[in-house]
């Protein structure tokens, strides 16, 4: 019993992973690019809606989706101002714009919400399903992760396989300047990418605080290592790799804690990764780097 | 629209630096009015006194910057004990004189602080408050053969020279003071316990539990770590304890880890005693939180605040009429230090006149032999290693907030 209990609770904070891997994926994906500055996203997404419950008194849904929207438009602001200009740029210019970006958002946080742990309250109200005679216990928090992370899964295969800005993402993450030929508009469609990641974000911000509720300017960043390692471990750029590797690393996380060593629990989780990369570089679900010829 | 977007984001950045300064200076001013009216004081008490007929005691400590909390408390109480010892007549019959200085919690600006203060003519040294800067000026005080009580730095490495003395428990010590307590009041049985494995405080004080827990007979069925990196999810260590059949889990740790496990037990129904030390304090203070899960929570602290004891109320009173907040353990560790000069002063039978490396020798030889009742504990004592021994006082919350047990 104890090792379904340890498993549930490894599903629930892989699901988490697997929702900011999400944001992770797509950009790198469709922009080819790190956007390190997802984590900091998610504590901003977080810092909102803790504010406008707990200061407003609002209720969890109208603060959740406030807080999607405060996202949505950061993630796109911040593309247009930092990483937009540096489209044609070195990669490496990119990426260090980006960690520039998170340590923005991080001490900018600091500044205006101080440094002082805020306690978050869960925004799931459902009562813990007890089983087995209460040997077993889910929580509400756990059950609502997991449906909200399938249900974004299904949402968002469907969004790129089925509607005319899908298929605009998936070509411009084949050839950016193939699509432009073709009449796709590049820059909306990252735009697009960074605003639907951004709003995962807000989610996986709440979802990630109400299971875990403590909120610092530094929330974001542990989580968003932990998130881009699983986006790296189901395959960079794979929507349902992403899925796999944040299940994955939240299960091995847990059960290493439980059966091996609590203080070894991360060294397995990045020793798997590696063994993982090793035999296949790209990643589970990883695709083929196709050479250009 | 570029152009616009560039303007307005150079904007919100000069905006941001402009804010962070100008809070800066904020908190700087406030504090530096505080501590000019100390230096104040000290200046009209210096004009009528000759040298050598008082004694300089000088305090270091931050009292702006990220630990300002702390250097700030420590100078207000120590102000005030200064101020009780000199309208009762003094140390030995002598007027005191109280000068601090602050260090910003930087090693290099403590050392700084402590030049200027023996420019001024400092023979005894209260301080540092915390421990990296106390570290760094105890070896300044062993070359001089200054005498150094620190009210608050906790690390064994602050009290290495012989002439630097403690007034708080080293940071191995609560470990041992806990195992006794819990076995000796009968909390319980069987323990938990879960720290930070990445933090040498909370790891240090996991050692000396497990090893005094032998000895009285605990029996520790669970040893949880959690490192920097992963201390989010304490939903696997707590169920190893619960499985386990721990009725009371120790918590070497910050409150801020400690509130999210008191959430996730609660969230698991999961009902033990948690037992704190001094890191768990501060756990009320933390916004949103719900208190009432902390109810029942018992922690290891020298000090509460609303104890019912004649000099806990005097001293509360005092500060607050003086200061306007409740005094927190620093302020405390801070008066009885200035209490404990006094006793050590009186023991050796020390006169201002003496050079400052004589007063050292007699007053560290004067410190192993006196027993001094303060706020922070009754029967407080001291090994020549400098490390304090008192009996521990424990807190239990109750209804939001702390009471004696």
């Amino acid at each position: 019993m104890n090792f379904l209990s340890y498993l549930i609770n490894g599903i629930s904070l892989g699901s988490v992973y697997a929702i900011i891997a999400l944001g992770y994926t797509m950009v790198y994906g469709i922009a080819k690019m790190l956007n390190f500055a997802h984590g900091d996203v998610i504590m901003v997404g977080c810092y909102v809606t803790f504010l406008s419950m707990s200061r407003m008194g609002w209720h969890p849904l109208p603060a959740v989706l406030l807080s999607m929207i405060v996202c949505t438009v950061l993630g796109v602001v911040i593309e247009k101002i930092a990483y937009k200009p540096l489209r044609r740029a070195i990669p490496l210019a990119v990426l260090i714009t980006a960690i520039g970006v998170s340590y923005f958002l991080q001490n900018a946080a600091l500044l205006l919400f101080g440094a002082d742990t805020k306690s978050f309250t869960s925004v799931v109200t459902l009562p813990a399903l007890k089983l087995a005679g209460g040997a077993l216990t889910i929580s509400g928090t756990t059950i609502v992760t997991v449906v909200v992370c399938i249900v974004i899964m299904v949402g968002l295969s469907l969004f790129i396989k089925k509607t005319k800005a899908g298929q605009a993402m998936l070509a411009v993450s084949e050839d950016k300047d193939a699509a432009q030929l073709m009449g796709v508009n590049v820059n909306a469609t990252i735009s697009l990418t960074f605003a639907i990641g951004s709003g995962l974000a807000a989610i996986a911000g709440v979802l990630f605080c109400s299971a875990y509720p403590t909120l610092t300017p530094y929330t974001g960043s542990m989580p968003g290592i932990k998130a881009f390692t699983a986006a790296v471990f189901g395959g960079i750029g794979s929507i349902p790799g992403a899925l796999i590797g944040g299940i994955l690393l939240g299960v091995i996380e847990i059960l290493g804690r439980a059966y091996i060593s609590s203080q070894l629990s991360d060294a397995i989780v990045f020793a798997v990764l590696i063994i993982v990369l090793l035999v296949k570089p790209t990643g589970i679900l990883g695709k083929k780097m196709q050479e250009k010829v | 629209m570029k152009k616009a977007l560039s303007v307005l984001l150079a904007t919100a950045m000069v905006a941001t630096c402009l804010g962070g300064c100008g809070q800066e200076s904020e908190s700087g001013s406030t504090d530096a009015a505080g501590s000019a009216a100390g230096t104040e004081n000290a200046a009209s008490a210096e004009g009528t006194a000759e040298a050598g007929s008082v004694f300089k005691i000088g305090g270091i400590g931050p009292t702006t910057g990220g630990a300002a909390i702390y250097g700030t408390a420590v100078m207000n109480a120590a102000q005030i004990a200064v101020d009780e010892i000199n309208a009762a007549g003094g140390m030995n019959g002598y007027q005191v004189e109280f000068k601090a200085e602050d260090d910003q919690h930087d090693a290099e600006k403590s050392v700084n602080a402590y030049n200027s203060l023996k420019d001024w003519g400092m023979q005894i040294l209260m301080g540092t408050v915390t421990t990296t800067p106390c570290v760094a000026v105890s070896e300044k005080t062993a070359e001089d053969g200054m005498f150094e009580l620190t009210p608050s730095a906790s690390s064994t490495d602050v009290i290495v020279n012989d002439n630097v003395f403690q007034v708080c428990f080293t940071d191995p010590n609560q470990g041992t003071a806990s195992a006794q307590y819990i076995a000796q009041n009968g909390l319980a049985s069987k323990v938990a316990i879960i720290y930070d494995s990445s933090d040498v405080y909370s790891s240090g004080i996991e050692a000396t539990f497990v090893e005094e827990a032998a000895n009285q007979g605990l029996e520790v069925v669970a040893e949880e770590a959690f490192t920097a990196d992963s201390k989010t999810d304490f939903s696997t260590q707590l169920q190893k304890a619960q499985s386990a059949g721990a009725e009371l889990v120790f918590l070497p740790i910050y409150y801020t880890e400690a509130s999210i496990i008191l959430t996730q037990a609660n969230s698991m129904g999961y009902e033990p005693t948690f037992f704190g030390v001094d890191g768990m304090d501060g756990i009320l203070g933390v916004e949103n939180f719900d208190t009432s899960l902390a109810e029942g929570v018992m922690l290891l602290t020298p000090f509460a605040a609303d104890a019912q004891d004649e000099a806990t109320q005097a001293f509360v009173t005092k500060y607050q009429e003086a200061y306007g907040e409740v005094p927190n353990q620093f302020a405390a560790d801070a008066y009885d230090a200035i209490y404990i000069i006094k006793a050590a002063i009186e023991e050796a039978g020390a006169t201002p006149d003496m050079s400052v490396s004589d007063l050292g020798t007699a007053l560290s030889e004067a410190m192993t032999k006196i027993t001094v009742d303060g706020l922070t504990g009754d029967g407080m004592t001291w090994e020549a290693t400098g490390e304090a021994s008192k009996a521990p006082k424990a807190v239990v919350i109750k209804d939001g907030a702390y009471a004696a047990m």
